[in-house]
């Protein structure tokens, strides 16, 4: 007979978790306690707040394609992690999130640090559920990871209470492999695959889109044998990146409100679009009503909700699109769509040169955050991996960073979580201390979590922060310049020192200021072993571009 | 807009009814009435949900409802794909009992489930607008208290949840 929390460790172990993210409290205590003793089988990190444990197992969830392992206590440390499981819902991130509660002859007494986080967290989790005795401890934990990391990924909670956790019990696991109400996977229809491949055997301007479920269903070689075979232009989501090298020769760039040109533009041109683990957001579709009218939609899609849900398709294509992108690739034609590939090329180069060329090359004014991330580009390893918060610094290290290989981007796509970055990129550096892990974040979204920095000295994850600080909250004001009429309402930020900070934090830390010191910076800070804290001062009012306006058609893409 | 039904079928699980209704709520969708019980098979519960809303609307809500873990089942159906009924009490005092109002009670084809020294209480099972005709009527005399359930359906079409079950992969 094992005590409730030791059951809980144990079955972390026997999930094959490695990392728990947590934070203990009262009610999570005994957990921790049986902790102490399993150290040897299980690593524990100590974040700073509640919200760093969830967003670092998010960042280690992404890279790794594991299950993201979280440990909170109850009340406020349950609290705490919502935003990181919203984050996780819409962004498809498998979460384990374990809470501890009130004694169950407590509950719905308003004991102390008692919340009903199974009821808080219903909307943002894919599944939960409350344990009040020792026996349904692990049939619990291992439910929450099936659901977690099967079909379209998601976050779960189980929330434990501290009765169960210090009753005893047999420990005897039995990992979940189905549950009678789930189905995870819908069995691919042959003949929607050949209506498919119909409809692309005849079209004479098809265009692929792709998003993160090619990543999430490791279908990246699938995905590129298909491109490879049709020669369809294909260009990513946000999420997507990375899913097919930026070198291949049909990769025309990204979508989406600040993506490429020429994949907008000619997203209201082609003739059979093909979207591949993608959701049809509205930050990639502009209006609705004006979005590919023109055009057949094949849609390739695991999660039965989301076909028809924002775009109506000629034909779904149900199922892991690992499996169905093979068979649409047996059952296409082999083709090339060479003048339609150069429409994508020329509209390029009107991008590069309205807006790239000084972007990445600018040479009088402020700093622009292109040149910053150009200057990684030519210093990073190559499968570096690129983390990033949100707003302009997010979507221009989007645009440029080298994405060489999957799994090389963590950032909040759906929910567009400031404060995400910096506990992400501690989770992904602690999956894989070797990988380069390159944090690019904005002065609004560190100062939101900028306590992780001692969770970063703790660990000594050798991270190596980018801090492109323009003094102001970025992307509000670019909306504030374009269409507030430049009132700039609360925006601008009177920022501490940020080099004393992380000095304090025991970083290795430089700031630059002027154009003829980034290189040789960008340079030190990519070939030091440990963590590193670089500051660069950047042009105060700049905007990003190619930019859709809300409302806007993807044809209305702007380029200035 | 149409009215549909929507029946679901779930495991016994606390908290499915509020993952269900969430869905509802997030999209401010009025549920205009909703019945949850046990269903024929064991351990499994059906939930029958009345809603006005449009066909986009229903589909995308079935297939939000769908989603969810512990929900193994759910279909739509519109006024004329189910037989449903909904009940009715209603709490009249005795001294409003008169020949005109035994009229209606034959009318109605109602029925006294119970009679007390005060109030007798009528039962009528019917649609939605047959107890509200009844309720109108029986407003001016002085009733008590009126208390409606949410629909009960049965589907036309043919679907089994057993051989749903039957057939997992």
């Amino acid at each position: 007979m094992v005590r409730g929390a030791d059951i809980v460790v144990k079955s972390l172990i026997a999930e094959n978790a490695e990392y728990i993210f947590g934070y203990p409290g009262g009610a999570i205590m005994p957990v921790y306690d049986a902790l102490y003793d399993y150290s040897a089988q299980i690593k524990h990190v100590l974040t700073r707040h509640e919200q760093g444990a969830i967003h670092a197992a998010q960042g280690y969830a992404r890279v790794s394609g594991k299950v993201g392992v979280v440990l909170a206590t109850s009340g406020p440390g349950a609290t705490n992690l919502i935003t990181g499981l919203a984050d996780a819902q819409i962004d498809s991130t498998p979460l384990v999130c374990i809470t501890g509660q009130v004694a169950a002859h407590l509950l719905g007494s308003d004991a102390f640090q008692e919340t009903d986080v199974v009821g808080l967290s219903m909307p943002g989790t894919k599944w939960n559920i409350q344990v009040r005795s020792v026996e349904d401890i692990a049939p619990a934990i291992a439910k929450a990871f099936h659901i977690a990391m099967t079909g379209r990924p998601g976050p779960v909670l189980v929330d434990i209470t501290k009765n169960a956790q210090v009753e005893f019990g047999e420990f005897n696991y039995i990992p979940c492999t189905g549950i009678r109400s789930y189905r995870p996977f819908q069995p691919i229809n042959t003949q929607s695959i050949q209506a498919a491949a119909e409809l692309i055997n005849k079209a004479e301007r098809p265009y692929l889109l792709f998003g993160q479920g090619v990543v999430l269903a490791h279908a990246e070689k699938e995905l590129q044998e298909f491109v490879d075979k049709t020669g369809i232009p294909a260009a990513c989501t946000l999420l997507g990146s990375g899913a097919l090298p930026e070198t291949h020769p049909n990769y025309v760039g990204k979508l989406g409100m600040h993506g490429n040109y020429a994949p907008n533009l000619l997203t209201n041109k082609c003739d059979v679009l093909i979207a591949v683990g993608m959701r049809f957001d509205d930050r990639v579709t502009g209006d609705l009503k004006r979005y590919a009218k023109q055009a057949k939609v094949i849609h390739l899609e695991l999660d039965p909700s989301e076909i028809d849900k924002n775009v109506k398709c000629a034909v779904p294509v149900l199922g892991d699109c690992k499996k169905s992108l093979a068979m649409l690739t047996q059952a296409v034609d082999q083709k090339s769509h060479l003048s339609w590939l150069e429409k994508f090329r020329e509209l390029e180069a009107q991008e590069k040169e309205a807006v790239v060329a000084n972007d990445l090359h600018a040479t009088h004014g402020g700093l622009h955050m292109g040149e910053v991330i150009r200057l990684i580009n030519q210093f990073k390893e190559k499968d570096a991996i690129l983390v990033t918060d949100v707003g302009q610094h997010q979507m221009i290290a989007w645009r440029y960073f080298d994405f060489k290989t999957t799994r090389t981007q963590v950032t909040s796509g759906g929910l567009g979580t400031m404060g995400f970055a910096l506990p992400a990129a501690l989770g992904a550096q602690l999956h894989d201390y070797k990988k380069q892990v390159i944090c690019v974040v904005g002065d609004g979204g560190i100062q939101m979590t900028i306590q992780e920095l001692g969770t970063i000295m703790q660990t000594k994850a050798p991270v190596k922060i980018v801090l492109l600080n323009n003094n102001y909250l970025g992307m509000v004001r670019q909306w504030q310049q374009l269409f507030f009429d430049k009132r700039y309402s609360f925006t601008e930020l009177d920022n501490p020192d940020f080099i004393k900070i992380a000095e304090a934090y025991n970083f290795k830390a430089r700031k630059v200021t002027e154009r003829e010191d980034l290189e040789a910076a960008v340079a030190e800070m990519l070939v030091q072993d440990g963590p590193y804290f670089l500051e660069v001062v950047v042009e105060k009012e700049d905007n990003v571009f190619p930019m859709i306006a809300t409302g806007c058609s993807v044809e209305e893409v702007r380029l200035s | 807009m149409n009215r549909y039904t929507i029946l679901v079928y779930t495991e016994n699980f606390i908290g499915i009814l509020n993952r269900i209704t969430i869905i509802f709520t997030r999209r401010g969708i009025n549920i205009n009435a909703l019945t949850a019980s046990e269903s024929r098979l064991d351990g499994i519960h059906k939930i029958t949900i009345e809603v006005t809303v449009t066909p986009e609307q229903i589909e995308h809500l079935v297939k939000q409802i769908e989603k969810v873990v512990d929900v193994i089942k759910a279909y739509y159906f519109t006024d004329n794909e189910v037989v449903y009924q909904e009940i009715a009490l209603y709490k009249i005092p005795i001294e409003s009992l008169d020949p005109s109002v035994e009229k209606v009670i034959r009318q109605f084809n109602a029925h006294i489930i119970a009679a007390e020294k005060e109030f007798v209480v009528l039962e009528f099972t019917g649609h939605k607008e047959d107890t509200q005709a009844l309720l109108e009527i029986l407003k001016p005399f002085n009733l008590l208290e009126f208390s409606r359930s949410g629909r009960v359906a049965i589907a036309k079409p043919k679907f089994s949840v057993q051989e749903y079950l039957n057939n997992q992969t």
